[in-house]
């Protein structure tokens, strides 16, 4: 059963048509979650983490944007080829997002109440009559939900407006709103960037706990490699629109192998102390003029003529830890 | 006696019962309805030559003791000596000599150059105004080598921010604090609006630039991993108060106060060597109080573990551990 894939991106490539002419973002993004998998998603600005998840949430502007190849099945649906009202329809309900900054996801001219109220009241637009909940039923739903956030007293929260709560106990009224319709999957955006360390920790500490009792999937988005360190199962690293690296997250800080990861993860500085990598040479790729072959060829101390030609392709080194890579593969052992 | 004269020509900076509220004006009158009580109570030295790390959540007043020392803001009481003169009370020379002694990194590169100025002209003013070089190509000269000395090629001279990374604009902000030669420069979480890769590069700059000229620091951050690399002396603030003050190393190793021990058990580590560098996990309920109107006492005592009734009715004195470690808590003696 948790073999199951909830979501299955298969070689995506989304491209913008703008002034400038075509600025190639994401070239081949294939990633899978399992059933009450947490997955990171890892990558520095810029890297087009975003514009992956704003695919999956259908919320990407197209146009300027276009997908010219591409499938993305959540639960067996391709989500591209959805009409926009099957699209609606699923999100919020199977598959919801918590985002970045809290000020800003929620509406300021509204209560918490009114806004969660519409959250779940959209979801019974898909029950039959005899099944849909009652005013009061929505009511003691979302107080609940709340409650399972450990918010003290929600009902009078339900009756604040965003702004008179803290930035902590925003984040908490949007989590229990992405997961009051139990979905399948749930995107979190940079869940604690906003928020200082010490909310933080309660923030993730609550996510993942009430995640792993409702068994929902979760890609979390991140640049901060300690919160993937400590919440994820298995992790994706993205370079310049590209996967780069995935493995079993343990793994992955253990025995890095690709040298945009090598180069990541020595750059964090140590809670220890001591000293730590100068950072990568370079800056990241322009999208119009993409480097061709693998996107961090020209930043690579140890790139080979082949990395400027043809795009490595994802190759498995232990089960579910793969890499694209020319340094690693079949015919050239000596590096592990 | 002796020795006492040596640390007394070493001190280049120390700040002394540093108070500063900010008047909260409402009605026609704009008459004062509350006082945001941003720093109260702190005292610091700063050595020639040492890095000073300010660590603290949002709304500690950090960033309010970093602009109280470049003279943006005015404090409301206590006294700030830079090499031995009130920097409240200068004549108009020594406000020129502060001026050129004494410069600030900000957070955000992108607001804190301007948009419409080339680089050359944001570099160009401080020399013109301190009558540093006497015509345009001398001038020139020393723009291009300031470049070079954060690592940017001298042709960024002619370019304007828009065309800059974060990095390189951040690079260009630490050049307009080098131009006048200061020997101390107040770092406001100079990092944190950048990539890990990219703030490895500018931490390493920074410490490269700080043994060459023998620079002091003030670095206020909020991450204690860039704190520990950093600074050779630290003090934790909550709430406007310095809670505990001590050499990094001890602050690491054996924190006393028990909100600096939620805070570093609180921070997402990577490798297993920095997991067992942490003390076990400190959660704590609660959040950040308004400085409007701190709780009684000791500020963090409704969020505190081993908080009694003596805590939420007194101010705890910093007391003293050992010879250079000072903690705010009546409960020291329990903690070590």
């Amino acid at each position: 059963m948790r073999d199951k894939r909830i979501l299955e991106i298969k070689d995506l490539h989304v491209h913008f048509r703008v002034y400038e002419g075509i600025s190639k973002v994401i070239d081949g993004v294939s990633l899978y979650i399992k059933k009450g998998e947490r997955v990171g998603l890892v990558g520095e600005t810029g890297c087009g983490k975003t514009v992956t998840i704003k695919t999956l949430m259908g919320i990407l502007k197209i146009p300027p944007a276009i997908i010219p190849i591409g499938e993305a099945f959540l639960d067996g649906q391709d989500i591209l080829k959805m009409s926009k009202k099957k699209l609606l329809q699923i999100k919020g309900t199977e598959i919801s997002m918590i985002f970045q900054d809290p000020m800003n996801a929620l509406n300021p001219v509204f209560t918490i109440g009114e806004q969660f109220y519409d959250v779940i009241r959209f979801a019974q637009n898909r029950l039959k009559k005899k099944e849909k909940l009652s005013k009061e039923g929505i009511y003691n739903k979302m107080i609940s939900a709340l409650r399972e956030v450990r918010l003290p007293d929600p009902e009078r929260i339900t009756n604040n407006y965003p702004l008179e709560l803290s930035g902590g106990m925003r984040q908490r009224v949007l989590i229990a709103m992405a997961l009051v319709n139990n979905p399948k999957l749930l995107i979190a955006d940079e869940p604690g960037t906003a928020l200082d360390v010490t909310i933080q920790a309660q923030i993730l500490d609550l996510m993942n706990n009430l995640v792993e009792t409702k068994g929902i999937s979760v890609l979390l988005v991140t640049h901060n490699l300690g919160v993937i360190r400590e919440t994820t199962e298995r992790v994706y690293i993205m370079y310049g629109g590209q996967l780069v690296e995935t493995a079993p997250t343990n793994i992955f800080f253990e025995k890095p192998r690709h040298p945009y990861t090598q180069g990541l993860i020595s750059s964090v500085p140590r809670f220890s102390g001591g000293k730590f990598a100068k950072g990568i040479p370079g800056t990241i790729p322009d999208y119009f003029k993409a480097p061709s072959g693998c996107r961090f060829h020209p930043r690579c101390n140890q790139a080979m003529p082949i990395c400027s030609k043809i795009k490595p392709p994802l190759k498995m080194l232990e089960s579910e830890h793969y890499i694209a890579c020319y340094l690693y593969g079949e015919s050239n052992n000596k590096n592990e | 006696m002796e020795n006492q004269i040596i640390r007394m020509n070493n001190n280049l900076l120390s700040v002394k019962n540093l108070i500063k509220h900010f008047s909260i004006r409402a009605g026609f009158f704009q008459q004062p309805i509350g006082y945001i009580r941003a720093v109260e109570d702190v005292s610091f030295n700063v050595n020639k030559g040492e890095i000073f790390g300010l660590v603290g959540e949002s709304g500690s007043g950090k960033s309010t003791i970093g602009k109280i020392l470049v003279k943006i803001y005015k404090p409301t009481k206590g006294t700030v000596l830079f090499k031995g003169k009130d920097i409240t009370k200068l004549t108009k020379e020594d406000l020129s000599f502060f001026k050129k002694e004494v410069q600030i990194v900000f957070q955000d590169p992108k607001s804190s150059l301007n948009p419409r100025r080339s680089i050359r002209s944001t570099l160009e003013d401080p020399l013109i105004v301190h009558n540093i070089a006497k015509n345009n190509s001398e001038r020139e000269k020393i723009i291009s080598n300031l470049l070079k000395m954060v690592e940017l090629s001298p042709n960024y001279m002619y370019k304007y921010p828009s065309s800059l990374s974060g990095g390189q604009r951040q690079r260009v902000a630490i050049a307009r604090a080098l131009t006048v030669n200061p020997s101390f420069i107040v770092l406001d979480e100079p990092t944190s609006a950048l990539d890990v890769s990219v703030q490895a590069k500018i931490i390493h700059l920074l410490q490269g630039l700080q043994k060459e000229f023998n620079l002091s620091y003030l670095f206020i951050s909020h991450d204690l991993s860039l704190v520990r690399t950093m600074a050779k002396k630290t003090a934790v603030m909550y709430l406007g108060r310095i809670c505990e003050i001590a050499p990094t190393e001890k602050i690491f190793s054996m924190p006393i106060h028990p909100y600096t021990r939620t805070l570093i058990s609180s921070v997402p580590v990577i490798f297993e060597e920095e997991r067992k560098a942490k003390p076990p996990k400190q959660s704590c309920g609660g959040e950040i109080p308004s400085p409007v109107n701190p709780p009684s006492g000791c500020a963090f005592h409704p969020r505190c573990t081993i908080s009694s009734e003596v805590c939420s009715k007194k101010i705890p004195d910093l007391l003293k551990v050992s010879e250079d470690h000072f903690v705010r808590c009546h409960h020291v003696s329990i903690n070590k």
